[in-house]
């Protein structure tokens, strides 16, 4: 609801008619009035959260339960175990080499895609010929499919596939590894696949985030001296502030339950080495193909449990400001 | 206006409301019907096989069920074709455990089918499948559990090594392997002229497990194996010596490089491809390879030219049987709420006839004596040849230790492919498994 339509209606409510239709003050009436309030708020939410529940809650709470079970899919769990399955995980190593594996490809998303993306996205940012037509070529791997995305670079990056091809011609056949083979080198190699993809998401937030730093303030860090770096450093970047901290953020969540690149892309005997698994492979390798699906669904919970902290601790501590802005505006 | 919104309100309930009720009517129109009522109802039997790829299999399948429908105007059939590993792992367990299952899916027997068993998900065929489960002869056995019938197969062999025979005469081997020492020798030979020896998936791991499989074959004696699979224990040294026996193997370097991460069939990189399109000699396969050579050969007519098949080597002076053989088959098994119908249908594609004809696709080779005519590739002949020899006929290690040890098992194996893990590591996560 826009600001003009509140002035017009300064009592408020969504659903209040003008005030000259209805004989204001009575309270059998403004009774009605709540209640008609309480009808379109149960009205218009309960699908949302039906689905809400049914979907996320429900299961949530059959993973947790699931998991306290010793249960191979097959009748209803009837084994219970306790902590057994959690203990299990962390005891195993192939376990903590996907907690290693998550960690690396959080951290390298931020690191690499977030400097990248910034720099995309301010060149981007300024008028020139085609700037259209890269804007658009940029942000196609992330439109991609994550499983075309996968098999695509699967085949190029293949043992003396397209990419070795490249490297050769360009005299630089001597970086030639074992992309997806050698068991050192390939978390790496999803690390570049996954930056690849997702770079693109980074710059079109960079990019609606830019759109947003209003032109009177570079136009007045010009009119004062300051070169077209110096606005982006003083200006420009402190105002994107909000916008790179809720990437950070789906960077993170995103980066923690990654699946489906890994999953395509690197093959399953890679994976059960420990070299290139993640905690949502390791929980479909597991819970589904070794058939352990009591044990599968404490790993859902481990990584449930592991999101969950640390977007809360994300949110305490680095989108707080972001969050208070909003709430304080509306509250006035 | 608040009308306006008021009836949008009412709407979203109501579609949540038949979201609900969506969400709690559930099927129950699968009611078993007595035998004397057979064919007099109309009922839609739900098929679920792994033929997904456009190929003889698949169109084979759609004409069984449609035969059999025009023979038996009652009957529907629906088949739904899924890629096996999605099928048989989370597809078939999560429609058998939502009480709503196919009436007739597939199912590798061994240890997944026990387990089907003990929470009552399938129907006991024994009484109506006695012809043909004779005519199957032992292979039936792996769709028994407790002497009773749960499951008809429809394809069954034993696995040996596919080879490349223009490079066999080329590096000057004149007969194939018959122990592992003229394995060895011929995979001297074949580096010489500069060709892979043997090509192994083992980027999807069961093409790397396999070769421990025959190894334990080879130095395990048959009690042994038989007691493994009924006790789950594997205590005897002979799994240990299984690993090193690999391991030495590995150590004479025959096989293409980096295959950690070859996948095993279905794309010309695999090692399917690379024996399909003549860059490795040999591999190590079950007979559905006939199948899935083609459908990566960019020359089927040469491949076809050039495939050979001989029985996995003998290891002189070892504890196993040298006539033993390694193989598994598919067969498929009716819900245990399936109509009566399906397990006609069942005992309809065991038919010599309906063998007959799945033999000519040349996908797989077929269970029901009388079917061996349809068989017109050589290789698949020698392998049939071969399977009929066999003294005994172990089942996949995996299939018949179950999903939990044999992945555990197959993870272990990869380990002793990537020179990471150790021939001991293998029986300890067996048996880590075993308890998990």
């Amino acid at each position: 609801m826009t600001s003009t339509d509140q002035t017009r209606f300064p009592a408020g409510g969504v659903s209040t008619p003008p005030a000259g239709h209805r004989p204001a003050g009575r309270p059998s009436s403004r009774r009605a009035e709540t209640r008609r309030k309480w009808y379109e708020i149960v009205g218009l939410t309960t699908p949302a959260i039906v689905v809400y529940v049914m979907f996320v809650l429900v299961p949530m709470g059959f993973a947790v339960y699931y998991s306290l079970y010793r249960w191979r899919g097959v009748g209803p769990p009837t084994d219970y175990v306790g902590l057994r399955n959690y203990t299990l995980a962390f005891q195993d190593p192939i376990f903590l080499d996907a907690l290693r594996n998550n960690a690396i490809i959080v951290f390298g998303s931020l690191l690499i895609q977030g400097p990248v993306a910034l720099g995309i996205a301010l060149l981007l940012n300024r008028r020139f010929r085609g700037r259209a037509v890269f804007r658009l070529l940029v942000f196609v791997p992330y439109v991609l499919a994550e499983v075309t995305v996968g098999i695509m670079w699967k085949l190029i990056l293949v043992e003396n596939g397209t990419f070795d091809a490249l490297l050769k011609s360009l005299g630089l056949g001597g970086l030639v590894q074992a992309w997806l083979a050698d068991l050192d080198v390939v978390i790496w190699t999803l690390l570049f696949v996954l930056t690849w993809k997702y770079v693109g998401f980074a710059i079109i937030l960079l990019l609606a985030g830019l759109s947003n730093v209003p032109h009177e303030l570079t136009e007045a860090a010009a009119i004062d001296g300051a070169s077209w770096w110096q606005t982006q450093r003083h200006v420009t970047l402190p105002l994107l502030g909000p916008t790179i901290r809720i990437w950070a953020f789906l960077s993170m969540i995103g980066s923690l339950q990654v699946f489906d690149v890994i999953w395509v892309t690197s093959v399953p005997a890679v994976r059960s080495l420990g070299a290139s698994g993640t905690m949502a492979t390791y929980m479909v390798d597991n819970g589904f193909f070794a058939r352990l699906w009591g044990y599968g669904n404490a790993v859902a919970v481990i990584l449930f449990v592991i999101s969950f902290v640390a977007a809360l601790l994300f949110q305490r501590f680095i989108l707080r400001r972001d969050i208070e802005g909003a709430i304080t505006r509306r509250a006035n | 206006m608040a009308t306006k919104r008021r009836a949008g309100a009412a709407l979203a309930l109501l579609m949540t409301s038949a979201l609900v009720v969506a969400g709690c009517n559930s099927g129950g129109d699968d009611e078993a019907s007595p035998q004397s009522e057979l064919y007099k109802n109309p009922v839609t039997l739900t098929w679920w096989h792994n033929a997904n790829q456009d190929g003889p299999g698949k169109t084979y399948w759609e004409k069984v069920a449609k035969d059999f429908s025009t023979a038996h105007p009652t009957v529907k059939i629906e088949i739904e074709a899924i890629e096996t590993n999605q099928l048989q792992r989370t597809r078939i367990p999560a429609a058998l455990l939502s009480n709503d299952p196919p009436d007739i899916f597939m199912t590798w027997g061994g240890g997944e089918l026990r387990d089907q068993v003990e929470a009552d998900y399938l129907k006991d065929i024994t009484d109506q499948v006695k012809t043909e489960v004779a005519n199957i002869g032992s292979a039936a056995e792996i769709w028994q559990v407790d002497g009773k019938q749960y499951g008809l197969p429809f394809r069954m062999g034993i696995e040996g090594i596919w080879y490349n025979k223009d490079m066999f005469a080329q590096a000057g081997i004149t007969a194939p392997p018959a122990t592992f020492e003229e394995l060895n020798a011929a995979v001297t030979k074949l580096k010489a002229i500069n060709v892979i020896p043997i090509a192994v998936g083992a980027g999807d791991k069961w093409p790397a497990a396999h070769w421990w499989y025959n190894f334990a074959l080879r130095d395990c004696s048959v009690d042994t194996l038989k007691k493994a699979t009924t006790d789950k224990v594997f205590d005897d040294p002979c799994f240990v010596k299984a690993g090193q026996d690999l391991k030495a193997f590995i150590d004479t370097k025959p096989f293409q490089n980096n295959f950690i991460a070859t996948p095993g069939q279905n794309d010309p990189t695999s090692a399917n491809g690379l024996l399909a399109n003549g860059k490795a000699a040999m591999e190590l396969m079950g007979d559905w390879n006939r199948g899935t050579l083609d459908t990566v050969a960019t020359d089927k007519a040469k491949l076809a030219k050039f495939l050979g098949w001989f029985p996995v080597p003998a290891i002189s002076g070892s504890a196993g049987d040298p006539k033993a053989a390694l193989g598994g088959g598919d067969g498929f098994a009716c819900a245990k709420n399936a109509p009566a119908e399906c397990v006609e249908f069942l005992k309809y594609i065991a038919s010599p006839e309906v063998q007959k004809g799945y033999a000519e696709t040349g996908t797989g080779l077929p269970v029901a004596k009388g079917a061996e005519a349809g068989i017109k590739d050589p290789a698949l002949k020698s392998i049939l040849e071969a399977t009929s020899q066999a003294s005994y006929v172990q089942l996949w290690l995996d299939t018949a230790y179950g999903s939990t040890i044999g992945t555990a098992m197959n993870d272990g194996i990869v380990g002793i492919f990537s020179g990471k893990g150790t021939p001991e590591q293998v029986v300890e996560r067996m048996k880590a498994a075993a308890s998990k």
